[in-house]
This record gives C-alpha cells, sequence and structure tokens, in this order.
C-alpha cells in the first residue's frame, strides 16, 4: 500500500473518532491541535485502525503515553535534552521531529501526533 | 432513586453479546418532567441503559476484575420515542475488547420498532489510578448491579433459549 492509499483508509476513521469533517483531515493535521483529540481518542483511534487495517496495534508503540516521566537527563527546563531526543527517536521512529528539535519543548510533544504518524506507522506494519 | 436502566437480561452471551429488557412505568420520575402533557423516555436515559447492558457485558468479559468506565460515545442515532407502558430491549454485541478497554455496538428496540443505536467505548481504568480515586471496591458493579449480575449469568446459562421466553 502505497502512504496516499492509507491515508484514505486512514482518513474516514478519524472523521468517526473525532467527529471532524473530511475536509479538515490533512497528512499533516496534528490530532490533539488541530483535530481536537483527546486522550481517550487515542485509544479509539487504535481500535479503528486495528479493524479497519487488520492489524494488532501496540497503542504505546504508536502513541506512546509516557515517554520521560520526568527524567532529569532527558528534559531540563521544559525542554528535552540531547539524550531526550535520542529517546525521542527510538520510541517514536515513525514522527517527523525534524521542525520539533529545532525548539524541543517538552509541552509542544503532542504536535509530534499528526495522520503522517500514523500512516507511516501503518505502512510500516503492513509491509 | 436506582441507577439501574435494565430490568433483566434475556440472554447473554460472555465476551460476545447481551440482551436486556426495560419497561416502562409512568411512575418513574422522568415521565413527569420530560415532558409535561407528553412523557417520553429522555434520549440520554435510553442510551444508559444500553450502556449498562454494553458495560455489564464488557465487565463481565473479565470477570469484574477491570474497572469498566463508558468513556466516549462516538455515534448515537435516535429513530423514534419510547413511552410509558412500552418494553425496551437492548441488544449489545462487543466490537473489539482489548487490555485497556472495549467498544460495543447496540441497538433499542420496542418491538419492531428501532428507538437507538450507538457505539459505545469502554475503558479499563488504570489499577493504580482507580484505587486511588475509587478505592478497592469495584465502583460500578456493586449494590443494585450485583442483582443484574446474577440475572446475566443466568441468562447465560439458559442463553439461546431464553430469549423466545422473554417476550
Amino acid at each position: 500500500m502505497t502512504q496516499d492509499e492509507i491515508f484514505k483508509r486512514v482518513k474516514p476513521q478519524l472523521v468517526e473518532a473525532l467527529g471532524v469533517d473530511e475536509g479538515d483531515v490533512a497528512m499533516t493535521s496534528r490530532l490533539q491541535a488541530d483535530l481536537g483529540a483527546e486522550s481517550i481518542d487515542f485509544l479509539d483511534i487504535v481500535f479503528r485502525l486495528e479493524r479497519e487495517f487488520n492489524l494488532k496495534i501496540d497503542r504505546n508503540e504508536l502513541f506512546p503515553e509516557s515517554i520521560f516521566q520526568g527524567d532529569p537527563k532527558l528534559i531540563q527546563n521544559g525542554m528535552l535534552t540531547a539524550d531526550g531526543l535520542a529517546e525521542l527517536r527510538e520510541k517514536m521512529p515513525y514522527a517527523d521531529i525534524s521542525k520539533f528539535e529545532k525548539n524541543p519543548k517538552f509541552e509542544n510533544i503532542g504536535d509530534l501526533f499528526t495522520v503522517e504518524l500514523i500512516t507511516k506507522y501503518i505502512a510500516s506494519k503492513s509491509k | 432513586m436506582r441507577w439501574v436502566w435494565i430490568d433483566r437480561f434475556t440472554a447473554f452471551v460472555p465476551g460476545k453479546s447481551a440482551t436486556a429488557t426495560k419497561c416502562l412505568s409512568q411512575a418513574e420520575d422522568h415521565f413527569a418532567e420530560h415532558f409535561p402533557g407528553f412523557p417520553v423516555m429522555p434520549a440520554s436515559l435510553i442510551l444508559e441503559g444500553l450502556a449498562q447492558t454494553g458495560g455489564i457485558l464488557v465487565g463481565e468479559a473479565n470477570q469484574f476484575q477491570e474497572k469498566v468506565v463508558l468513556a466516549k460515545i462516538p455515534f448515537a442515532k435516535f429513530h423514534g420515542e419510547a413511552m410509558a407502558g412500552e418494553q425496551l430491549t437492548y441488544k449489545t454485541d462487543i466490537l473489539d475488547l482489548r487490555k485497556e478497554g472495549a467498544v460495543v455496538r447496540g441497538t433499542v428496540t420496542c418491538g419492531e420498532r428501532l428507538i437507538a443505536e450507538a457505539e459505545i467505548f469502554f475503558a479499563h481504568l488504570d489499577h493504580n489510578r482507580s484505587a486511588q480515586v475509587f478505592g478497592d471496591q469495584n465502583f460500578v458493579f456493586s449494590g443494585e448491579l450485583q442483582h443484574l449480575l446474577g440475572l446475566a449469568k443466568l441468562a447465560a446459562a439458559k442463553t439461546p433459549e431464553l430469549p423466545a421466553a422473554a417476550t
């Protein structure tokens, strides 16, 4: 499956889970900031993706809940350290962190949960 | 008033499906206000009955070891009204069940008439957090609901013969 084919199947799942219009869902949409996802919605999305793609999805693999848990080696003054960014790359290999790493504020970490993250994850699982 | 919106289980297949009924009485408080002169069951209470049917189905799947909470209702559609003197039938099927929670799809009918349909998402509350918030007691499945659980077990033991006899 191409990323575009996956996106076309992911979109209706997000429309149903988040109650948004199809036109609101773009590859670059951030699940929380743009589509209004709340914590429980992430689990709902995982369930829907599993049904749509007939996959077993580990919720913490796709949407890690607590990556850092206040570890001072990884976060200092609200910013991710170099070790923190390395940890992030390891835990979220499907996320595009190129923009985030320029100003790695921990409070913005939710912006990494995008529609593109989902499609990349599904692509890797469908191989 | 007891917050129980189903009267009995008529069928129960553990981990898969459950059917419950609710007889509506003019004596129920909500009919007095909803609405004066035109008593119909509030849609939210119809949904509550469906959620209780599905919630017990989900709870039973793990022998009530999990704290089951209604997390969200991604979809609900109401097709008709339910009035005093009628009997509602709640049918629920588990679409997904995993350690974090479950998704249930259900319908509410009155005879052949479809009253409502919905998809309900239940979460299993994190064990540590639920102990902090609610203590050790299973807050959902205590008190009057224990009686319904007994009925669910009876229905499970007798399914599938019981639905025909329940009308």
